[in-house]
């Protein structure tokens, strides 16, 4: 029975969702977000149980996925807060894959169900195809065959050689997953039938290859006695899994192939730990304005639209330094913010904006908002968009922390003066590459005890955190000779180092 | 192309080996949660699942991040009072200088442990697993040792005297109507037909009557060799044994408290009584537990006291055993109740005491319970309550005794204890 009898493809007023409901909801949202120009991959719509819910985002926020303590570990800790209460599950799960795929809950009442349809299957879904990250980084077409064929190659790998084994690899790969990464490489996209069929191939090949760099046999004369070793790596090698997977010594072919699936999957979130910010506020963004668009034609009515909004503004609040409930920078709240400013700017310019925008102001919403989606990720984003008004409106502010001192320090606020200050600083805090340490494959003894060094070039003067050594037990063990880790300020000096050393043990 | 689909019928329970995954691995922290779990619960409780902590640096899995120190800068929302170039003191606690919102870095975050929860049937894996169990169930199936006579249906062999009369002729009939079904519909054709005939006017010696009659009286004689009753029809009651479920059992605890039976000695008495209810609980619907507990004189306590109290002093087990005797005859003595005593101890007792305790456990004890268990919890060399227990073990089948040195020894001593008797 619609609603309005007037309006024959009007949603009823009803908090049950059905299938009908939701398949006529998502025709309206699709159509709405094609006449705003949203390019999207297909969509999967699933509904889940909230078991399911959990259970998707323990393990890796995969539809399948390889099976590990550790996601018994979360799956545990989020059932717990959840069945207590002391935690709402995440409204929806979205991935980035061809077709893509999002999770509905099943006890979500019908207009949430639309909000997280027009939010991931056409937010998130547009800007995993659009963003020049996840266009470069990640191949949507195979990650699930990926994740299949990672599940049951693992799943063999437990069978030939115990959990126990396998469990152990994972767990020295998983402390290093942060570390898998190429920053500035572009890999080269290869189909999963591709890569499963070189997956043998591969396994021979880099034997051969490490064979090669750990020869024991004895050199031929012509090479010269005096010569130093040539240096090894010929460059510090940023990626330590893929550095792992090619030249430790020890591992088997099949420990080589695990550290390549962790190093891959890694390699796929990379672009998401890029873009909070951006995707989650493009996400929000378009979740608001294609509801707003549904209402404005009447299709959905008044009391859609109430709960619809309690739920976004839940979303983007934006709790002040000072509140007990502040716990950083809300993604959806900046991210949202800046969305909705770009399109003002656009819209209706003041003469501030004029100034700091000349490019977009007065320009096509749309067009500037694509732009926007497809060239950045959070830092350069903000760097690029925060406008002075925006600045007022979270009245931002920069502390400033220096060990040496005895104070904080207000480095810049909300004014004239700090605009640019705090914009800067502000997208830094979105910079990877400050957040983590910066630890790279310094060089390998090929000659003597084959140690592997470790450099930890320091940012700020910020040490390394207690985990440090743990984490270096289990690169030796993946390394499976000595390993040490070196702090050197930006000088290059030395300035403090750790070790592990590894047991010598027989191998048979 | 959009699809929508349902899948919430299918993949429930797909953390369930990731779940498995994390109990295997943190083993030996969960048996140590069951441990204390077992101390801190009581006997009857026993059956529950728990919650279980780990210490959260266990299971945490290390990365490489940065510490506090250094030069941090970061941006917060919300000013209101500040102006650039104010200066105010750090924060308290020391680590939350970098600005909060940095809790991710910071390393003096308060460590809580990692709870979950165990069910009921990981709790009990756990637990049996400490006790070296390994089939529980054998145990007890053969601890019944009651059984009635039941009726299950019918059979189709059996003796005559137990031949179902109405059964077997109830087949007899449905075999023969079977059997004789054609014929007789043949019959009736026949009979039709020559009524027809008759009526038609042929006479006696026609051939085509004559031909008819001889048919009739084929198939006439064929029906009657169908037999009446064969042995194909015989069914025979079924009886079966089925263990006899007794009603109701009341267990008593007794044990020596004095200064001697440290908290670890009576850790592992504890687990032997656990072992001991769960044990029963399986063969009875209700079970009482009765605790007494001893120096030199005994009294009747509850179990928070019985494991719990420091009272101490010297040993007179007689003490004990008359009470158990009071109690019996005062509120056990009805036929309903089956009594099982375990006894734990070190073994050690006044010396004229202990032969006090031999004749009241042959004169009045024994003829009064199912099973009297005795275990001496010691490393040391028998004293004299085990020799004089010795002489009541010789004269009477119920009785057993043996000795736990350590808690590993608890399961094997039950198995012991409890092996099927010889009759």
């Amino acid at each position: 029975m619609p609603r309005d009898p007037a309006n024959p493809r009007a949603l009823p007023e009803q908090s049950e969702w059905t299938f009908d409901l939701i398949e006529q909801a998502h025709e309206e949202i699709r159509r709405v977000a094609r006449k705003f120009g949203l390019d999207t991959y297909p969509n999967q719509l699933e509904i889940i149980t909230a078991e399911q819910m959990m259970d998707a985002y323990t393990s890796v926020g995969m539809p399948v996925s390889y099976n590990h303590w550790s996601f018994g570990k979360h799956f545990l800790s989020t059932e717990k807060s959840y069945k207590r209460g002391q935690m709402g599950l995440a409204y929806e799960i979205v991935i980035n894959s061809n077709p893509c795929i999002a999770y509905l809950m099943e006890e979500n009442s019908l207009t949430m169900q639309a909000l997280v349809i027009a939010h991931a299957a056409y937010g998130h879904n547009s800007f995993f195809k659009g963003n020049y990250l996840f266009r470069t980084w990640t191949d949507a077409d195979a990650i699930v065959d990926y994740m299949v064929f990672a599940k049951n190659y693992i799943a063999e790998c437990e069978q030939r050689h115990g959990i126990d084994a396998v469990e152990e690899l994972l767990d020295s790969c998983h402390a290093l997953q942060n570390y898998g990464v190429d920053r500035y490489k572009r890999p080269a996209k290869l189909s999963v039938a591709q890569e499963s069929a070189r997956q043998k191939e591969r396994e021979e090949y880099i034997q051969t290859q490490v064979n090669e760099l750990w020869r024991t046999l004895p050199r031929r004369e012509e090479v010269q006695k005096d010569a130093p070793p040539p240096r090894f790596p010929v460059e510090p090698e940023e990626n330590l899994l893929y550095f792992i997977e090619k030249y430790a010594p020890l591992l088997e072919p099949w420990q080589r192939e695990l550290v390549r699936i962790t190093r891959k999957i890694s390699q796929y979130f990379y672009p998401q730990r890029q873009t909070q910010v951006m995707n989650e506020g493009w996400a929000t963004f378009w979740h608001y304005t294609i509801l707003q668009e549904l209402h404005k034609e009447g299709i959905v009515g008044d009391g859609f639209m109430l709960e619809f909004l309690q739920s976004h503004t839940n979303v983007v609040y934006q709790p002040p330094a000072n509140s007990p409930y502040y716990s950083g920078i809300n993604p959806y709240a900046l991210g949202f913010a800046m969305m909705t400013d770009i399109k003002r700017i656009c819209e209706n310019p003041t003469a501030e904006d004029r100034s700091w925008f000349p490019d977009i102001a007065g320009s096509d919403w749309r067009a500037t908002l694509d732009f926007a989606m497809r060239n950045f990720k959070d830092e350069s984003f903000i760097a690029q968009y925060l406008s002075p008004k925006l600045i007022r409106d979270f009245h931002f502010f920069a502390v400033l922390d220096d060990d040496r001192s005895d104070k904080l320090t207000i480095s810049a606020i909300h004014d004239e003066a700090g605009y640019r200050y705090v914009r800067q600083q502000l997208a830094e805090q979105y910079n990877l590459g400050n957040r983590e340490p910066n630890i790279q494959v310094w060089q390998v003894n090929t000659r003597d005890d084959r140690a592997l060094t470790l450099r930890h070039t320091q940012f700020q003067r910020r040490p390394l955190n207690q985990q440090a050594h743990e984490v270096l037990k289990h690169v030796a063990r993946l390394w499976g000779f000595d390993v040490r880790l070196e702090t050197v300020d930006p000088s290059g000096r030395v300035v403090s180092s750790l070790e592990c050393r590894r047991e010598k043990r027989a191998r048979y | 192309m959009t699809y929508l689909i349902d899948r919430r019928l299918q993949g429930k329970n797909k953390s369930a080996i990731n779940r498995e995954r994390f109990l295997r691995r943190y083993k030996a922290q969960i048996k140590d949660a069951v441990g204390r779990a077992i101390k801190g619960r009581s006997i009857t409780d026993i059956e529950n699942g728990e919650k279980v902590s780990i210490p959260v640096k266990d299971v945490n899995e290390p990365r490489f991040g940065h510490a506090h120190g250094g030069v941090w800068e970061t941006v917060n929302p919300g000013n209101t009072e500040y102006q650039k170039g104010d200066q105010f003191n750090r924060p308290r606690s020391g680590g939350g200088g970098a600005g909060r919102g940095k809790a991710g870095n910071s390393e003096q975050t308060t460590e809580d442990d990692f709870i979950f929860e165990l069910s009921r049937e990981e709790f009990m894996n756990y637990f049996f697993e400490d006790l070296e169990l390994p089939n529980m169930i054998k145990t007890q199936l053969t601890q019944v040792v009651e059984f009635k006579n039941q009726r299950a249906g019918y059979n189709i062999s059996g003796t005559p005297s137990n031949i179902h009369v109405l059964r077997s002729l109830r087949g007899a009939l449905g075999r023969r109507i079977a059997v004789g079904g054609p014929s007789r519909k043949q019959l009736t054709t026949l009979e039709h037909a020559l009524r027809d005939l008759r009526e038609e006017g042929a006479e006696d010696d026609d051939p085509r009557v004559l031909d008819l009659k001889h048919q009739i009286h084929h198939i006439h004689t064929r029906l009657l060799a169908i037999p009446f009753i064969d042995p194909i029809d015989l069914r025979y009651s079924n009886r079966i044994k089925v263990p006899k479920p007794s009603t109701a059992a009341v267990m008593f605890c007794i044990m020596d408290v004095s200064g001697s039976m440290d908290e670890s000695r009576k850790d592992t008495a504890k687990r032997f009584f656990i072992l001991l209810y769960l044990f029963l609980k399986r063969v009875y619907e209700k079970i009482e537990v009765v605790f007494i507990r001893h120096h030199t004189a005994a009294a009747e306590v509850d179990e928070n006291e019985f494991f719990h109290s420091r009272e101490s002093g010297g040993t007179v087990v007689s003490s004990a055993l008359h009470m158990l005797n009071k109690i019996i005859g005062e509120r056990y003595s009805s036929g309903d109740w089956n009594s099982y005593v375990a006894q734990a101890s070190d073994g050690d007792n006044w010396d004229n005491d202990s032969v006090l305790c031999k004749q009241l456990l042959n004169n009045a004890i024994m003829p009064r319970v199912q099973y009297y268990t005795y275990v001496e919890i010691t490393d040391g060399p028998p004293q004299n309550l085990w020799e004089q227990y010795t002489e009541v073990a010789s004269t009477h089948a119920n009785f057993a005794m043996q000795k736990i040195v350590t808690p590993s020894d608890i399961y094997p001593v039950f198995r012991e204890l409890f092996k099927k008797q010889p009759k």
